[in-house]
């Protein structure tokens, strides 16, 4: 048997090559099982990159519905609040191509605000907030907790009083960030007094010297 | 950001270019000697070098649309160009040189960002090319015949040779003058039979060719004791680098006296001294913790020993530096200072995933 | 290779104290007009309590704390108040905020004093009360509100106060002159508050190239040595940054704040002599904190010294009193020039963090030259007093690799400056930390605010899916009520809606349909309990710690809300099951019993 092998040449390598895929092969496969990671489902990580808006604009009603869309194939470009940031983060997950965001751009996070003279109290709001962040009762005015609100917009088309506006969200994080510093090459900032000062501080600077 | 800056009051230079001069300032005695044993070859290798150093950096710079001006004024491709060519045998073509240079400033340095993205050392890279790809070339040391003996290379023979227009070793004062090898070179390849001592006893080298190396290193060592002293690197890469070197060297010739090099015969010969203190130490490709960098130094000293005794070239320091380059991201992950108010150090980087943090 | 009692690092820049000491702490002139902002102090803003036109005495409180952390302001002149409009204050963006404008004639000066207290027998209570009443707060630059610190004994044993008198940084020689002059109120100031934290001894550190005010302190402590507190002086050679927070406690005690955490930790309360002698004069004289000591100095002023100023005097006034030549003025800093803010215009008010301001020539500081490339020398990690690697930092923060920086401990970094103090290639590193920290911060605002919303969603999504559920078993409940005296014919003419059409009604299919309700029953209540277990865990370990207030209390909410979607599961399953099991029990009896499908069943397995 041996010699017959080794007399045909292309055999021997045929088999040797059999031999080693099966063996390796074998050896993946058990190291795959008894090493394996626990792995988040994949849709845990797409709903963790999503920003939990709840807004719907996807069309799914929610993040966890649409993150297991993504998962089953859907496109990831649908989620105009996450803005470019989270499709890249989704495409960086996924290995898929970032494409560009379907639907307008959310500039500034966003918050709900019920002018409340305006209100009737008809409870539409409260139904459509994903969140229960809107407080009021029937024939009550209703008043939306600021830092709940997620800006989804959900409660804007049922009002039947078009009595809530859309203002910039209003947290200290977002008041000012230090910038980065350009970089090499580039003189880092400095806050030189101006020569060309406004005159009234040379006026103070007088009567203060006098006085 | 502080508004002071140590420029206003020490005597440590702090200014990128200044820090490259007082490098430069620093080969000064290094390159001087080399030119009084090895003649004026080695002052046009530097030379060439520098000024293609500088010129490539230029068209780079140009080229990658760069500001030209500021960039140069930091010096470090001259630092670059001075190192290679003093790391040249004296006398090296005109295109090799250039290729060196080529390989250094364009490819090592400037494909990779320019300065302080390079992760090797440029000048290693330069010279490993040109001894990887021209070893006849790259293997022949002049014989010391000093700076002004009639022995050596006359002006017009160095420039016909430096330009290539003479055809090269067969011409001129013949290959008597240039086929010197330097004791490393010879000591590799003594023949077995033959004891150290016996090797040593049959003078295998020109006259005072051990010594013009000792004087070299001993030259090299000074320039080193100025960057030290002006603060300009460490003392943990020298140091860790000769140290391992010592250790290793004393170890075989402990072990069999009669066919391996003392220890002072390795740190004296050959690149050692120059490479612990010039080139190893370039902050861009080395380790950049203190605790790094006495593994980096280590590590070097270790891999130019085991070149040098048992690898195909006499001397190891650019292979050396290049190999310990590769390493440089995995030491520097390994040996993170301990940060104030933390038990204990970080040791690489964790992958958090997100079951971890469900589970924590 | 560190000393236990020392920092690693540490760089010694040129003093430049020499100038502003000269001289005795000068009282500077009643401004006109003053403007308080109302946050001048670490936490949230205050919230004004007078109307414009009111008048005002000196020390009377125009704003009052906000929230856990924040601190009242106080009228520093007497007069009226004529503005509350946003005006720019120090700020390195030279952002604009709520003012209070105050004007006086110049000349009256009505003091509306406190009661005056005997620290030794007054309640803990009153003295929080007082310090809260007065607007005390760190003066050494950082303005965390004094009460708060003060009452960290509830959640921390202290076992050592600190006076931290180091004043490591170049120029400022406000700590220096007020030892110098009232070290006595300092040291009082040190035993009411070691009192109130119950600490059981005092150890002033300061380096020692002050040595008038080292003299003036022995002489303080030999005075009062009948005290029951153990008072040290403790003096070191100069290095920055030997007066940051941290390094000081290590430097003396040996001990190291824990990473992200408190001196109380270990502890240790560190103040600043500044703020010891405000705190003092709020109990002792019922004195509000409306002034304090400021150095003004750089080599634009001709007579630069300490002065005590009012809060909210314009720092031109100051400047100008001080001889100042705006011709050769270049840049203003607002504190020491390593950690100090650059001030655009002259016009701002004196707030209580400013404890310098250096009116500087060009040459004096020149700006700063072009940023060249990282070479990885390696300056910076020998000058860090932290032990980070500022050069790996820097990378990361260029490259906006948030998570690698914080790996590499970025949140460690005291923003001292020292790195850049010598880098050679004139990288300003703290802005890059700077930069980085504020955006990993904000991201992490932001991935807490997405959790919250999804919980809150989750919770929505369960309360709608039991009322449903409920409402269910309910109406099934009266159609099996309604439908057992009137035979069975009802039962087929009314599918249940969502139920699906596998399986006609057979006993062994509702069966499994209990069984797999029953599990999911089961996990529900598990669910139900591990909630319950990780807020109490939470809500335990942030009682006995405590630190970052704020966040843990957002962290509880979303835990209850956790819990409670938890049990609407559990609720919404147990009606199912109820449901389920009246279905299972009529099925019995008779061959068509109703049920719900299972498909929907399973969906709500979690």
């Amino acid at each position: 048997m041996l010699e017959w092998i080794n007399d045909h040449g292309m055999l021997a390598a045929i088999f040797a090559l059999a031999g080693l895929s099966v063996a390796f092969g074998a050896l993946l496969g058990y190291a795959g099982e008894r090493f394996r990671v626990e792995d988040d489902p994949v849709v845990e990580r797409i709903d963790a990159l999503l920003p939990q808006t709840q807004c719907g604009q996807c069309g799914y009603p929610g993040c966890k519905p649409y993150a297991e869309a993504i998962s089953q194939g859907d496109v990831i470009n649908k989620c105009p609040p996450g803005g470019d940031a989270t499709i890249a983060a989704l495409a960086d997950l996924l290995g898929r191509e970032a494409t560009p965001l379907d639907g307008e751009a959310q500039d500034a996070p966003r918050v709900a605000y019920i002018r409340e003279d305006e209100c009737i109290g008809c409870t539409k709001c409260i139904q459509a907030c994903p969140v229960d962040a809107i407080l009021g009762a029937a024939k009550h005015m209703h008043t939306v907790i600021a830092d709940e609100c997620t800006g989804c917009d959900l409660c804007l088309d049922p009002c039947p009083v078009d009595c809530i506006d859309m203002i910039p969200r209003d947290d200290d994080v977002d008041a000012w960030r230090p910038p980065l510093p350009a970089g090499p090459g580039h003189r880092p900032t400095a806050l030189l007094i101006a020569s060309d000062r406004a005159q009234p501080s040379h006026t103070t600077r007088q009567e203060a010297s006098h006085g | 950001m502080s508004l002071m800056h140590q420029s206003q009051v020490s005597r440590q230079p702090t200014d990128t270019g200044r820090v490259m001069t007082w490098l430069l300032l620093a080969t000064l005695p290094g390159i001087a000697t080399l030119t009084w044993h090895f003649g004026l070859g080695v002052l046009s290798n530097v030379l060439l070098a520098g000024a293609f150093a500088a010129g490539l950096e230029a068209l780079v710079l140009r080229l990658r649309r760069r500001t030209v001006r500021p960039v140069l004024a930091d010096n470090s491709a001259l630092v670059t160009g001075v190192l290679l060519g003093a790391s040249l045998p004296p006398g090296t073509s005109l295109w090799l040189i250039l290729v060196g240079m080529v390989a250094a400033i364009v490819v090592a340095k400037q494909l990779y960002g320019g300065l302080g993205q390079n992760p090797f050392n440029p000048a290693m890279v330069g010279y490993a090319l040109l001894l990887i790809s021209f070893p006849a070339a790259m293997t022949q040391w002049a014989a010391p015949h000093g700076l002004l003996s009639p022995d050596g290379l006359s002006l017009g023979e160095l420039l016909a040779r430096v330009t290539g227009t003479s055809s090269g070793m067969n011409s001129g004062t013949g290959v008597d003058a240039w086929s010197g090898a330097t004791p490393l070179d010879a000591f590799k390849h003594k023949p077995d039979a033959l004891l150290a001592s016996e090797f040593w006893a049959s003078n295998p080298l020109p006259d005072g060719t051990q010594a013009a190396w000792r004087n070299v290193a001993l030259a090299w060592l000074a320039g080193g004791a100025l960057l030290l002293y002006k603060r300009l690197i460490g003392w943990q890469i020298p140091l860790s680098m000769l140290a391992a070197m010592g250790v290793l060297a004393s170890f075989l010739y402990a072990v069999d006296p009669s066919h391996h090099g003392s220890p002072a015969f390795h740190w004296l010969n050959g690149a050692a001294v120059f490479g612990a203190f010039f080139i190893a130490t370039d902050p861009v490709s080395a380790a950049t913790s203190r605790k790094g960098k006495l593994y980096y130094g280590a590590g070097i000293g270790v891999l130019v020993m085991l070149i040098r005794e048992t690898g195909a070239y006499p001397d190891a320091v650019a292979f050396a530096v290049l190999l310990m380059n590769f390493t440089v991201p995995f030491i520097d992950y390994y040996t993170q200072p301990r940060t104030q108010g933390h038990a204990r150090p970080n040791r690489g980087i964790k992958v958090t995933r997100l079951d971890d943090e469900e589970a924590s | 290779m560190v000393k236990a009692f020392d920092f690693p690092g540490g760089i010694h820049p040129p003093a430049r104290k020499a100038a502003s000491t000269q001289h005795p702490i000068a009282t500077a002139a009643l401004p006109r007009r003053v403007m308080l902002p109302l946050g001048q102090h670490v936490g949230q803003p205050a919230e004004p309590c007078v109307a414009v036109g009111q008048r005002v005495a000196t020390g009377t409180r125009v704003a009052r704390a906000q929230g856990l952390i924040s601190a009242d302001v106080h009228a520093s002149i007497t007069g009226e108040v004529i503005a509350i409009e946003p005006y720019p204050v120090p700020h390195p963006a030279g952002l604009n905020e709520l003012c209070i404008v105050i004007e006086g004639d110049g000349i009256r000066d009505d003091w509306a004093l406190l009661p005056s207290l005997d620290w030794h027998s007054a309640a803990d209570d009153t003295l929080y009360a007082r310090l809260n009443a007065s607007g005390v707060v760190g003066l050494g630059g950082a303005g965390f509100p004094t009460q708060v610190k003060a009452r960290v004994r509830e959640r921390h044993a202290i076992d050592t106060l600190i006076v931290n008198a180091a004043e490591c940084e170049p120029y400022i020689s406000a700590d220096d002159m007020t030892l110098r002059e009232h070290a006595a109120d300092v040291l009082e100031g040190a035993r009411l508050i070691a009192r109130l934290s119950g600490a059981q001894r005092i150890i002033i550190g300061i380096e020692n190239d002050k040595p008038e005010a080292i003299s003036a302190l022995n002489r303080a402590i030999a005075a009062a040595n009948t005290e029951t507190v153990e008072v040290t002086l403790k003096d070191f050679p100069a290095r920055y940054p030997s007066g940051g927070e941290k390094q000081l406690i290590k430097r003396l005690l040996g001990r190291e704040v824990p990473s992200r955490g408190l001196p109380a930790d270990v502890g240790v309360l560190c103040h600043n002599p500044g703020t010891l002698r405000a705190a003092l004069q709020a109990v002792r004289d019922g004195r509000p904190l409306v002034s304090r000591i400021v150095t003004l100095t750089g080599e634009a002023l001709t007579r630069p010294g300490n002065v005590e100023a009012r809060l909210g005097t314009p720092m031109i006034e100051l400047l100008a009193a001080a001889g100042l030549d705006e011709a050769r003025l270049a840049r203003l800093v607002m504190g020491g020039p390593m950690m100090g803010i650059e001030l655009s215009r002259l016009e701002l008010p004196l707030v209580k963090s400013s404890n310098c301001l250096i009116a500087a020539t060009l040459d004096e500081l020149p700006p700063p030259p072009v940023e060249q490339p990282c070479i990885r020398c390696g300056a910076c990690e020998d000058a860090c007093p932290a032990g980070l690697l500022p050069q790996q930092l820097y990378w990361f923060a260029k490259s906006r690799e948030h998570d690698k920086a914080e790996l590499f401990n970025l949140f460690d970094c005291i923003e001292c400056g020292a790195c850049s103090f010598v880098c050679p290639s004139h990288i300003p590193l703290v802005d890059y930390y700077r930069a980085a920290k504020s955006e990993i911060r904000a991201q992490a605002f932001e991935a807490r605010k997405a959790e919250h919303a999804k919980h809150r969603f989750e919770f929505r999504q369960a309360r709608i899916e039991r009322e449903a559920a409920e409402k269910e078993a309910r109406r099934q409940a009266r159609a099996q009520a309604a439908k057992r005296p009137s035979g069975i014919a009802a039962n087929s003419t009314t599918p249940v809606p969502g139920s699906t059409g596998r399986g006609h009604d057979q006993p062994a299919a509702a069966d499994t349909d209990l069984k797999s309700l029953r599990i999911a029953q089961a996990a529900a209540k598990a669910a139900v309990r591990k909630a319950e277990k990780v807020l109490a865990r939470v809500s335990q370990s942030t009682g006995s710690k405590g630190q970052q207030q704020g966040q843990s209390d957002g962290e509880i909410e979303d835990l209850e809300v956790q819990l409670a979607t938890a049990r609407e599961n559990l609720a919404a399953i147990e009606a199912r099951l109820a449901a389920a099991k009246d279905a299972a029990a009529d099925a019995t009896q008779e061959p068509a019993p109703q049920r719900r499908s299972p498909d929907t069943d399973q969906e709500r397995t979690p």
